[in-house]
Parts: C-alpha cells; sequence; structure tokens
C-alpha cells in the first residue's frame, strides 16, 4: 500500500520466526514507569535530552504493569517495597524481563543494613544487572542493549519454558 | 511594632516551673534544658506563648539511646527525646530534652502545641520504642506494620549480611534466598 | 499503578490485607459505613515521585482525608552512619536528598564540623557555596521538569534535564561522580579544583541566565498552566508554621524565613541575594518561589566565582582531622602516622550533641548529631524537608479534587529518599 505505492515492489524478506519476533520484541520494548530511588533519576536522565532512548524505541514508559515488557529496578528496594515489587513483577504479561539498576538493587550497595533487600534477585529473576551508585545513562543504556542481545538469542524452545 | 526584649529561656522556665527544669547546659553555643517529662506539654506552649521567648517553630524531634546505660545526673534514663525549638522573632534556637525510663519508655506527647509534632513522634515510637502517650495515630511510620523490634537502638543489630568474595560464595549462595532458582 | 480500591463488603485492601477497623479515628465515620470511598495511591504511581502511599478518602472526586503512608525507602542510613567513623558516614549521606546530595553532606559535615571543631577555610567555604548553589539549581531542573510533566507539559521536562546535565558534568569534573561525588568532607573539600573547573561554571551562567526566562514564557502565564495551580493546595502561613513546612513552601505563604538569610553558614551572610515570596501560598506561588530562587542562586554563583581564588587551601590544615596531601606520604614520618590514624580509626569527638540546620532545596534540612566521645556517633538523627511536607500534605490537599493531589504533590518537591532516609 503505502510504502510500495512509493517505492515499488519491494519484494519478499524472508526470515526465521524468532529473528521475525526476537526483533519486534527488542525494537518497541515498554519499560514499566517504576523508579525508587536515586538511580530513578539517571533513568529519568537516559529518557530526557541529552541521552535521548527512544533511539533504541525505550522512551514510552508505562505506567501500568499490564501494558510493559521490561522492569528497570532503578534503586534501593527495601524490605517494606519487597512485596509490591514481587506483585507488580507477577503482573506483568509474560514475555517479561528484569533489568537490575545500581548496586543497590543489584546486592545490597552500600547499604548492608536491616532494611534493605540485598539484591533484587532474592525477589524477583534479573537479566541484566548494571553496576554504579548510580550507573551513568550511557551504562543504563548499555544494559538494555546487552538485554537486546539477550533476547535476540533467544530460541523458540525457550519460549515456551 | 514593639518588640519585648528576648529572655533567658533558662532562668523564664526555672522561675515559673521550678523543680520541674533538670539542668540547663551550653555546648558550642547551644542552649539544653533537660525538664521533667511530667510537664513536658505546659513548658512547651510557655515557650511558644510567653512574650520574649516566642519559640514558635518545632524544627526538629530526635531520640537517643544511652545503651549501655549507666545513670547519671546529665543522662538519669536510657532514652533521651531532644526538642528543637526555633524562635522566628528572635532568631535562636533552644533544645529541651526529656528522659524516658528504660522500662517503660513513655513521653506525653506535644501534638496539641506543635502539630507538626505527630509524624516526629510516630517516627521516634517506630524507629526507638519510646511511646508518645496522647498521640492519636499509633501506628508504624517507616518500618512495615509487622516490624519486630526498634531498629534505631543501639542493641538492635545493624542486620549485616557478610559480604561474598570468591572464597566464601559457594557458602552464602547456599542460604542467600534466590528468585531466579 | 497498582490502585486497590477498598472493597466495601469485605473490607479487604487489593495490595494490603488489613481491616477498616484499623483506620477508625483516622478517616471520617462516613468512610466506615462506605458512604465515602477509599482509594489507594501508590506507592506504585507515576506522580507521587518515588515511592509514597497515599490512602485517600474520596467524596466523590473531592478528597476528605488522606493518609499518607511511607517507609518505602527507608535505608537504615541514619543507623549505618552510627555503625562508621564520621568522615565514612559523608557517602551514605549523599543518597538521602538523591537530588541534592551537596546539601545533605553540607548538613553533615556541618554537624560533625561543630561537635569536633574543626575548622574551614574560606576558600573551601566559598567552593561549597557554589556547590550548595549549582545543587540547587540542578535540583529545581528536576523538580520543574517533573512537576511540570505531571501537568501535561512535557518540553519543559526536555529542556530542563538537559541544563540539569551541563551541573552534572561540572559535578563529575570536581568530583568524579555525576551524583553521588561525597565531595564536601568534614574540613573542606575532598580534593582541589580543576582549572577547568573555573571556565566550566562561567560559561554554564552566561548559558543559563537566559534559559530561565524560556520556563517562565513556557509556564508562567500558561492559562493550562495557570488553571491547574491557582487556588490549589493553599498553605495559610500560621498553619505552615504549625505544620513544620519549610523552604519554598513556608516562602510561598509569604513568611520570610531562608536559614542561608536568618542563620548564616559558610558566609552566605556576606553575599548579596534575595528571599522570593508569595502571597497566597497556592501551587502557582510555590512555582513562582522556586523559579526566582533559581535566579538568585545564579546570582550568588556570580559573586562566588568573582571571589574565589585560583590557588590557595581546600581543606583544613588540622592534621587531627583531615588527612595530609599525598605528596606529604614520601617525606614526613609525621604525615603517614596522621593518615594512617585517620584512615584506620578516625578522629574522635566529644560525647555531646549538636544540631545544625541549613537551607537545601527543599526547606530547612536539620542534622543532630551526638558523639560517643570515641570515633563513631552515638546518634545521628536528620530532620529532613520532605518528612514534614508530607506530614503536611494531609492539611493542604483537604477540600481539593483528586486531580489537584498531583500539582500540590508537584509543588512541595518531595523526595521520598529525603522522607525515609
Amino acid at each position: 500500500m503505502g510504502v510500495t505505492s512509493k517505492l515499488g515492489n519491494l519484494g519478499i524478506v524472508t526470515t526465521t520466526l524468532e529473528t521475525a519476533v526476537n526483533w519486534g520484541r527488542t525494537g518497541a520494548m515498554w519499560p514499566l514507569l517504576f523508579g525508587l530511588a536515586c538511580c530513578a533519576i539517571e533513568m529519568m536522565s537516559a529518557q530526557a535530552s541529552d541521552y535521548d532512548l527512544s533511539r533504541f524505541g525505550m522512551e514510552l514508559n508505562r505506567a501500568s504493569p499490564r501494558q510493559s515488557d521490561l522492569i528497570i529496578v532503578a534503586g534501593r528496594v527495601t524490605r517494606k517495597m519487597a512485596p509490591v515489587l514481587r506483585q507488580l513483577y507477577d503482573q506483568m504479561a509474560d514475555p517479561k524481563w528484569v533489568i537490575s539498576m545500581g548496586d543497590c538493587a543489584s546486592c545490597g550497595g552500600v547499604y548492608n543494613n536491616y532494611a534493605i533487600v540485598q539484591g533484587v534477585d532474592e525477589i524477583i529473576p534479573v537479566d541484566v544487572y548494571v553496576a554504579g551508585c548510580p550507573p551513568r545513562p550511557e551504562q543504563l543504556i548499555h544494559g538494555i542493549m546487552t538485554l537486546h542481545e539477550k533476547i535476540k538469542a533467544e530460541r523458540i524452545v525457550h519460549w515456551a519454558s | 511594632m514593639h518588640i519585648p526584649p528576648p529572655l533567658d529561656a533558662t532562668d523564664a522556665l526555672k522561675q515559673h516551673f521550678g523543680a520541674d527544669v533538670l539542668y540547663s547546659k551550653q555546648f558550642r553555643g547551644e542552649t539544653t534544658i533537660a525538664v521533667n517529662p511530667a510537664s513536658l506539654a505546659e513548658i512547651m506552649l510557655f515557650l511558644r506563648n510567653t512574650p520574649g521567648l516566642v519559640f514558635n517553630f518545632l524544627s526538629d524531634i530526635s531520640a537517643v539511646d544511652y545503651y549501655p546505660h549507666i545513670p547519671s545526673d546529665e543522662r538519669p534514663e536510657r532514652f533521651g527525646v531532644a526538642y528543637h525549638l526555633y524562635s522566628m522573632l528572635y532568631n535562636r534556637r533552644l533544645r529541651v530534652k526529656v528522659f524516658a525510663a528504660e522500662e517503660t519508655p513513655v513521653v506525653p506527647t506535644i501534638i496539641g502545641v506543635f502539630p507538626a509534632a505527630g509524624w516526629l513522634e510516630r517516627e521516634i515510637m517506630d524507629m526507638m520504642g519510646v511511646k508518645f502517650e496522647g498521640n492519636p495515630d499509633q501506628r508504624r511510620l517507616l518500618m512495615p506494620d509487622d516490624w519486630d523490634g526498634h531498629p534505631h537502638r543501639r542493641d538492635y543489630p545493624m542486620g549485616k549480611e557478610t559480604v561474598q568474595f570468591s572464597f566464601n560464595v559457594e557458602e552464602i549462595l547456599k542460604h542467600k534466598p534466590s528468585a531466579s532458582k | 499503578m497498582v490502585t486497590g480500591i477498598q472493597s466495601r463488603e469485605t473490607g479487604t485492601k487489593a495490595v494490603w490485607e488489613g481491616s477498616l477497623e484499623e483506620l477508625r479515628g483516622l478517616v471520617t465515620e462516613r468512610a466506615m459505613t462506605g458512604e465515602t470511598m477509599l482509594l489507594n495511591m501508590g506507592p506504585h504511581h507515576p506522580s507521587t515521585h518515588g515511592v509514597l502511599r497515599l490512602l485517600l478518602e474520596l467524596d466523590g472526586e473531592q478528597i476528605v482525608t488522606c493518609l499518607p503512608d511511607i517507609g518505602f525507602l527507608h535505608t537504615g542510613i541514619e543507623k549505618n552512619i552510627e555503625d562508621k567513623t564520621y568522615e565514612k558516614g559523608v557517602p551514605l549521606t549523599d543518597r538521602m536528598d538523591y537530588l541534592s546530595p551537596m546539601s545533605n553532606n553540607m548538613a553533615f559535615c556541618l554537624a560533625v564540623e561543630k561537635l569536633a571543631e574543626v575548622d574551614v577555610p574560606e576558600r573551601a567555604r566559598i567552593i561549597r557555596v557554589i556547590c550548595l548553589e549549582l545543587a540547587r539549581i540542578a535540583s529545581h531542573m528536576v523538580w520543574l521538569g517533573t512537576h511540570a510533566l505531571d501537568m501535561g507539559a512535557m518540553s519543559v521536562f526536555l529542556y530542563c534535564f538537559r541544563e540539569r546535565e551541563h551541573i552534572l558534568r561540572i559535578f563529575e569534573m570536581i568530583s568524579g561522580q555525576r551524583m553521588m561525588g561525597s565531595y564536601l568532607r568534614p574540613g573542606g573539600v575532598w580534593r582541589d579544583l580543576p582549572p577547568e573547573f573555573y571556565k566550566a561554571v562561567t560559561d554554564f551562567i552566561t548559558y543559563f541566565e537566559p534559559k530561565v526566562d524560556d520556563y517562565e514564557a513556557l509556564l508562567t502565564r500558561n492559562p493550562i498552566w495557570l488553571d491547574r495551580t491557582q487556588g490549589v493546595g493553599i498553605l495559610e502561613p500560621e498553619v505552615a508554621l504549625a505544620w513544620g513546612v519549610t523552604g519554598a513552601c513556608l516562602r510561598g505563604s509569604g513568611v520570610n524565613w531562608d536559614v542561608r538569610k536568618a542563620m548564616p553558614y559558610s558566609d552566605y551572610d556576606t553575599y548579596d541575594f534575595d528571599v522570593p515570596l508569595g502571597e497566597h501560598g497556592d501551587v502557582y506561588d510555590r512555582f513562582l518561589c522556586r523559579v526566582q530562587e533559581v535566579r538568585q542562586s545564579v546570582r550568588i554563583l556570580k559573586q562566588a566565582m568573582k571571589r574565589l581564588p585560583k590557588k590557595g587551601p581546600f581543606r583544613s590544615d588540622n592534621r587531627k582531622f583531615v588527612p595530609p596531601p599525598r605528596r606529604e606520604l614520601g617525606q614526613s614520618m609525621e604525615a603517614v602516622i596522621h593518615h594512617f590514624k585517620l584512615w584506620t580509626h578516625g578522629f574522635d569527638a566529644p560525647d555531646e550533641e549538636v544540631y545544625v540546620s541549613l537551607e537545601s532545596p527543599r526547606g530547612e534540612i536539620g542534622c543532630y548529631l551526638h558523639g560517643t566521645g570515641g570515633n563513631k556517633p552515638r546518634r545521628v538523627h536528620f530532620k529532613t524537608p520532605s518528612f514534614m511536607h508530607i506530614s503536611a500534605l494531609p492539611v493542604m490537599s483537604e477540600g481539593y479534587l483528586l486531580a489537584d493531589m498531583i500539582a500540590i504533590i508537584g509543588s512541595v518537591d518531595i523526595v521520598l529518599g529525603d522522607c525515609d532516609r
């Protein structure tokens, strides 16, 4: 229709189902609008003017977990917040991925004490860890790119499990 | 507008409340007046409303735990609660301090004088375990409702987890909960 | 958005199991009979600026009562500092009010300096003022951006973050970290300024000053903005004082109180700046106050840059509190001893208590510090502006519409890390 009338017949592109689906999954991945602490500010920086996360189709944050594919745990998770986080994760529709952003979310960071969960992987399974306190926006973007690589390497057999 | 000259808070309190004032102390230019908790609310009202004092702003309430406690004149009980008042008119601060016993740490609320005290008192109730009698909201503020103990007490453990190194990582991972497994 | 609506039949909440009976006395009787609705907002909500949970009692769309629930970001920072020596406590304070870490550093450093009687050289005081004012601008940029974003003005957010990046680059230049620099230390600052710093700040000032006009052009007379903010969340001056509200919220109500003027620290009394005041105490006046505050910060920055000598001491010479410079370690045995002593044991402070306060971008941040006589504090308590402001949210929001709540939360500029600590 639109494209063919302008560019003529583009022909047919053949590819595997895996590649096509994984391309779709990485190209428009919607993160959950979920900020906890300091790292959330760097996450906002990454989406704002200078770093412009929309270059990777990642700028559209969804406020509802039902509509999002990725949860970026940006900041320290406290014992009081942990059940809420788990519930948010459970509410997300499959397929879903988790990035643990920052030291606090990855391992407790400088706060080795009674209030902080020592690593968010105690509550939800994490795909990519991003180090830093807080990580620079470039680091977060790198983490997201790493996740994209990981998704592109997924095979049909993994989807079922 | 006529502004009455500032009064010395210690003298004024001693004059009006006599034995309720335990001691008064100066350190680094800050005045601390320790008072009897029973008449705390009246003292606060007096400090706020008396011309020449007008401590009309409650900056902070903080509690301190003198654990392990050895009774002394300056620290008669284990828990100290410090009220930091500020007078906008005379631009000066005052610390009023009360002490609460280890077995029954109860201090009367000053929410009737300073509404701002409501949450500050709840925080101390939660974190230090000092009860504020008369505060309408006795729920925990910061910690979850089912939390055990009062974290800011000196005898409450920090809750540290052993740091992982390559020599002990396997031992730790055996016990550490994980969602990925 | 996790919004659990309280079920009238069972009395259970969607997220938190609990009975309505727990709330007796805190909500009105009408809620107990089911006449008004209880709505849970947060802790995951795009407009609560973090993890704040509000339990709202609604009559139609009107807020009857509001019960804030905090602690979802309680990090145990105060307890953690009690476990560390004084200097090692500084990096932990960074993460409280994460929009302006420098103010937290400063509060803790001022308290330690007062308790242990550490002197700060004049040049270090000027550097501190520059850092604090840059942090104030950076913090207000995030506030303006997110506040405007909540109200539907997307472009302001993008502009504000663009400007903020410039400040973060300067912070990275001086401390090696964009946000959590821990640059201010007891006795001065961590290290000397790099030579590029002077030009970077002067360039930033010339670049930034006209930008404030742009934001004002976008918002100040924008009819949608006026509709959403004027006459909303009114806070009378007496009420504001009684509830311990400070900062731009207090000044928006017309109370002229700024810690920088009232109890000057770091030579603020020698700088020439005004304290902007509002009249009505509504969301719009708070907005105007903060924007004017940004302009005043630029004014202070200009004066400070003029005063700042290129060379000079950046921290105290008192070796009992401040480690010796690296180059002395190879030559002086005494320097090695001091270095070893400071990094293993730290310094001792008397078993006494002090309270200091300063003006952070959000309001008065106070630090109560009680020493033990040893190298670790007995108690550190931070009085934080966000804490007081959230406790005052119920008085601010009563009687307004649910949609106004978003404007009110945005205008008081809360940071939950600051509130829960």
